[in-house]
């Protein structure tokens, strides 16, 4: 039985809160490689459709696969990184199922013996509320295998559409590596953390683009719900088509609200595969029963164990980079950031990088990061512009914290002085020295000032020293105005309190 | 009997194949032999035995890979010419039905 969106709603909205999700997630990421998983094609995104095609990824009679270093170090680099147990001798198996993306009628993939299991991550999820609290939770990972990807199936758009379905199969035979989750996620904000989480990790180690919209990062999620307080799993669902960060969350909580409102109605949960339709802002069952079929898998007899002796993984792990877990704990203790400023600034490999050049140079490190977090990010994500390809390098943005360090600019000309270097390249003496922005704190400078704008203003120094007190901050008002903002405020306050004493 | 008329005709739409009558009781007679073979391997005790998935065992890490270096592909015409059916860029196929 399908209920519709507004049947969904309605019973979900009263009963949702009785129920608990649990949802897994099997992430397949492809490999940052130059050429395929078993034959020497391309891997290039966009070229020509069937440019990158040779008899090994055709499944053509008499052809055999050889598979490619890189995936074995990449993997095993991705499995180091998420906990994993490496499996000295890892087999191959042929998944045997028929679909025209597929030549062979079998997809080469890894079964009972795949390369890494027992893993975990760690997650930080929003608490909610006010604030950016965050608690940390700890997400087994089931498994890590390998496996070569299917073609690409075009069923609409091509002047034969109407009859016949179109194939390209330059991503036939592009290296994947599925990261399997155990059923410990139980809400979408958690899955959401999860996927951002290993993405990060991914990005880090440089294994993979990770990037949703050209298919090299792609979702799919176990779903069920059961009551509050029981153990037992309820009858789940896979969902798929979850390739975007900005529909996960939504997908999930559609399923979860649908299998709530099924329940609660008197129907039954099917163990079934279901579609999320953007368009339609729901899951849909799949017609095709292709997926729900029994594989069949065997050992692959074309190819031999995948053999990452001790020697190897240690190497790996060893040229292993910085991750981000440990990159956070060393902002927090090394520059004495706070827990939330050293998450935003390890987001990415290059912020981080970004920070720690600028703090190298700068004269204070907290100073550099939020500065980094107010300034430049806004700046960046207003322009729409990477880090990577700031207007303001790191060492030009340590000057001008130099500069405000030592007085030469107010924090607010600083901040107007950044957003100069920002819209044109120049470094910030650059732009002091051409615009005369030069604060001024010169004792003497500054008492000439404040002794003009008192003069000039008799009346109203009568009225203060009558006891309107409110006056102070006309005259402070009155001297920057006459210096456009480059008096040294502190100076100024100290000056005139001083003057009318 | 191993194999009964419905595991030949689970199998058989598995493999998307369609079996006039006779040959549907042919084939399950001789998968049934073949499982019937089968079994008397199993008499043998391999319980201190390795699985074999593969005749060649490597004796060591990096036997049989391959560099990660982009070889020659087939240039197109060629690979689309042993399809059945192609126009110059696309290999097509009857409408794919969704079942
Ligand atoms: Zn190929």
């Amino acid at each position: 039985m399908e209920l519709t969106r507004e049947e969904i709603a309605a019973v979900a909205e009263r009963k949702r809160a009785a129920y608990e999700a649990v949802i897994g997630l099997e992430v397949h990421v492809q490999l940052k490689t130059a050429s395929k998983i078993f034959c020497g094609c391309s891997t290039r995104f966009g070229d020509p459709p069937n440019s990158n095609v040779c008899p090994v990824c055709l499944g053509l009679p008499g052809s055999l696969p050889v598979l490619n270093r890189q995936v074995a170090e990449l993997a095993t680099r991705t499995a180091l990184a998420i906990n994993c147990q490496v499996r000295e001798q890892s087999i191959f198996a042929r998944k045997n199922y028929f679909y025209p993306d597929l030549p062979k009628g079998y997809q080469i993939s890894q079964y009972d013996r795949p390369l890494a299991e027992h893993g975990r991550l760690e997650i930080h999820v929003p608490t909610g509320g006010a604030g950016k609290k965050t608690r940390k939770k700890r997400i087994d990972i089931t498994r890590l295998h390998l496996e070569e990807d299917a073609g690409k199936s075009l069923h609409e758009g091509l002047p034969e559409s109407e009859a016949k379905t179109y194939l390209d199969f330059n991503r036939c035979g592009v290296p994947l590596m599925e990261i399997v989750s155990e059923p410990d996620l139980r809400t979408p904000e958690e899955a959401y953390a999860y996927l951002t989480t290993l993405k990060q990790v991914l990005e880090y180690i440089e294994v993979s683009d990770c990037d949703m919209e050209k298919g090299s990062l792609r979702c799919d999620a176990n779903v069920s719900v059961r009551p509050v307080g029981t153990e037992k799993f309820g009858v789940k669902t896979e969902v798929k088509n979850l390739n975007s960060f900005r529909y996960l969350a939504k997908a999930l909580e559609y399923e979860i609200d649908r299998q709530v409102a099924l329940l609660e109605s008197g129907g039954r949960i099917e163990q079934e595969t279901r579609l999320w339709n953007t368009q339609a802002g729901r899951t849909e069952p799949m017609r095709s029963k292709e997926h729900a079929h029994d594989y069949r898998y065997f050992p692959e007899p074309d190819l031999l164990p995948l053999v990452m002796d001790a020697a190897w993984v240690e190497d790996i792990r060893r040229a292993m980079p910085e991750l981000p877990a440990a990159k956070e704990a060393r902002f927090v203790e090394h520059y004495g950031l706070s827990d939330y400023d050293a998450e935003v600034l390890t987001a990415n490999r290059a912020l981080a990088d970004y920070f720690e050049a600028t703090a190298a140079k700068a004269p204070n490190a907290k100073t550099a990061a939020n500065w980094i977090q107010t300034e430049l990010l806004g700046a960046l994500k207003e322009a729409g512009q990477e880090i990577s390809r700031s207007p303001v390098p790191p060492q030009a943005l340590a000057e001008l914290l130099q500069l405000v360090e030592d007085g030469t600019l107010s924090g607010k000309m600083g901040k107007t002085v950044f957003e100069k270097m920002f819209a044109s390249g120049k470094s910030a003496r650059a732009i002091v020295a051409a615009e005369k922005m030069e604060q001024i704190t010169d004792a003497g400078e500054i008492e000439k000032l404040c002794g003009e704008v008192l003069a000039k203003n008799a009346d109203k120094v009568e009225q203060y020293k009558k006891g309107k007190q409110a006056l102070f901050g006309f005259f402070v008002g009155q001297v920057m105005k006459a210096t456009r903002g480059q008096a040294n405020p502190r100076r100024v306050n100290d000056t005139l309190k001083k003057l009318l004493g | 009997m191993k194999i009964t008329r419905k595991d030949v005709e689970h199998v058989a739409a598995l493999a998307h194949l369609e079996l006039r009558e006779e040959e549907r009781e042919h084939m399950r007679q001789q998968l049934d032999d073949i499982l019937t073979y089968v079994d008397k391997l199993n008499q043998v005790d391999t319980s201190q035995v390795e699985p074999m998935a593969q005749v060649l065992a490597p004796s060591r890490a990096d036997a049989a890979l391959r560099d990660d270096a982009v070889g020659p592909c087939l240039p197109r015409q060629q690979a689309l010419a042993a399809a059945p059916d192609a126009d110059e860029t696309f290999m097509k196929v009857p409408k794919v039905i969704e079942r």
